[in-house]
């Protein structure tokens, strides 16, 4: 058995702490929004500007300049404020975001990341990927753990081009969570989706854990 | 002060526009994109320009209307995804592309219109947006150097104007637009209103010294991208 795409963004979500300022990539980091734990308050920030995301809007709520980094319509909520893309990247590069969660096609042992791009396809641009990971406090990546040819995503090396080099805190994928208290460290196995065990995962990966 | 209201995006541009120029645009995606004059732009036949702007518009909207009509010679951007006539292009040679992280565009051209030549950043250190580029260490962390971008012209979209010049952005729509407004010597704005009387000195996001010319928009569709809706409250 592994894990749903729901049950990965819940599982990303139970890192969130109150109080805590997120932003979230597109994909499966999306789902992290419906999953925060009772009792906690998070503040979701997105990059084009936009600090205190509400939910989705109603249809006649819609508004064109209310919008979320991945360009879809959202809301405001009590206390949102926008922002020049120049201060939302001040925020992010200056380490005022506590936790950035979002997709990778590969992550490195020693916490590389690779997510924008793939040579000889074509190549759509980073956005605001780079600055995420360089500057938010905690990193977590939710991806796959298996590419669709059934190559480990989470490598020794990322063969790919980097995104970030030494940043990524904690991998979710499918099978695992693997987490390091610090950059530098080793990650760890630290979760099993229900019936999967370590050696499933020692298997399915390419990367050194512990 | 009222010399700096024109008739309409053509009259705005008059004698702005050469071949081979420089243009930055405010927006991100399709929001906060100054419609009207980039279909003046469109419409003018200015061609082998470079375009400084995060994102490139879709195909028959925004920028895509410079690069359908094949006007563009470089893009500098963040993000392109969504626009297959510039996948065509690049692909077959008829287009440069420089990819900026996000943060590091803004910062650039912020940095540009504040006459700030270059900064340190820690964004894309280890990777193919530090080739070539100096390396720094302040503290523990590697900081490479970043330039900063000015452009010939500069076109922006805001909600409101008054006749100084001075400009509020409505909502997200801002992005860009109040960095854009900085980094070149002549900013052309459409508004969606010209207020009669001056705006709330408080209330203004970028002072008229960046403004040179205004127009009331005429353009003002703001298509949505990716409109989604919940169906319960």
């Amino acid at each position: 058995m592994s894990w749903t795409r729901n049950e990965m963004a819940a599982r990303a979500a139970a890192e969130l702490e109150d109080g805590f300022y997120v932003n979230l990539g597109i994909g499966i980091p999306t789902l992290v929004s419906n999953n925060v734990p009772e009792g906690i308050s998070v503040t979701f920030q997105s990059e084009n500007g936009m600090l205190g995301l509400g939910p989705y809007p109603m249809a006649a709520e819609v508004d064109p300049d209310v919008i979320n980094a991945g360009k879809e319509t959202i809301t405001e909520r009590p206390g949102t404020s926008y922002v020049s893309s120049a201060d939302s990247f001040g925020m992010i590069r200056g380490g005022h975001i506590d936790l950035s969660v979002l997709g990778a096609m590969e992550v490195s042992e020693e916490g590389d990341i690779a997510n924008w791009m793939v040579p000889g396809q074509i190549v759509k641009g980073m956005g605001g990927a780079m600055d995420l990971v360089a500057g938010v406090r905690r990193v977590i990546v939710v991806m796959d753990h298996l590419t669709r040819d059934g190559q480990p995503k989470f490598r020794r090396r990322c063969a790919l081009p980097l995104t970030g080099v030494n940043v990524v805190d904690i991998v979710i994928t499918n099978l695992a969570v693997f987490r390091r208290e610090s950059r530098g460290e080793r990650f760890r196995l630290d979760d099993l989706a229900p019936g999967v065990t370590r050696a499933d995962v020692q298997r399915q990966t390419e990367a050194g854990f512990f | 002060m009222t010399d700096r209201l024109f008739a309409d995006a053509k009259s705005a541009l008059a004698g702005l526009l050469r071949d081979g120029m420089t243009i930055a645009a405010g927006g991100f995606g399709l929001c906060g994109i100054p419609e009207t004059l980039i279909t003046a732009i469109h419409e003018s036949g200015v061609r082998n320009l470079t375009l400084i702007s995060n994102n490139a518009g879709v195909d028959d909207f925004g920028l895509g209307l410079l690069l359908r009509a094949r006007q563009v010679r470089l893009m500098i951007a963040s993000y392109v995804g969504e626009n297959k006539e510039f996948e065509r292009q690049y692909l077959a040679g008829e287009l440069e592309v420089e990819f900026n992280p996000q943060g590091t565009l803004a910062e650039r051209i912020r940095a540009g219109g504040a006459g700030i030549g270059g900064f340190y950043i820690r964004t894309g250190v280890g990777t193919q947006v530090a080739v070539g580029k100096e390396e720094r260490m302040f503290g523990d962390d590697r900081y490479i150097l970043e330039t900063g971008l000015t452009a010939d012209l500069a076109i922006v979209k805001a909600y409101q104007a008054d006749m100084y010049g001075n400009l509020i952005f409505r909502k997200a729509a801002r992005n860009f637009n109040p960095l854009v407004a900085t980094c070149s010597r002549v900013t052309v704005a459409e508004v969606e209103e010209v207020v009669s009387d001056a705006l709330p000195p408080d209330a203004i996001h970028t002072p008229g010294i960046y403004v040179q010319r205004l127009i009331h928009a005429s353009m003002n569709e703001k298509r949505i991208e990716k409109r989604i809706v919940r169906q319960v409250a």
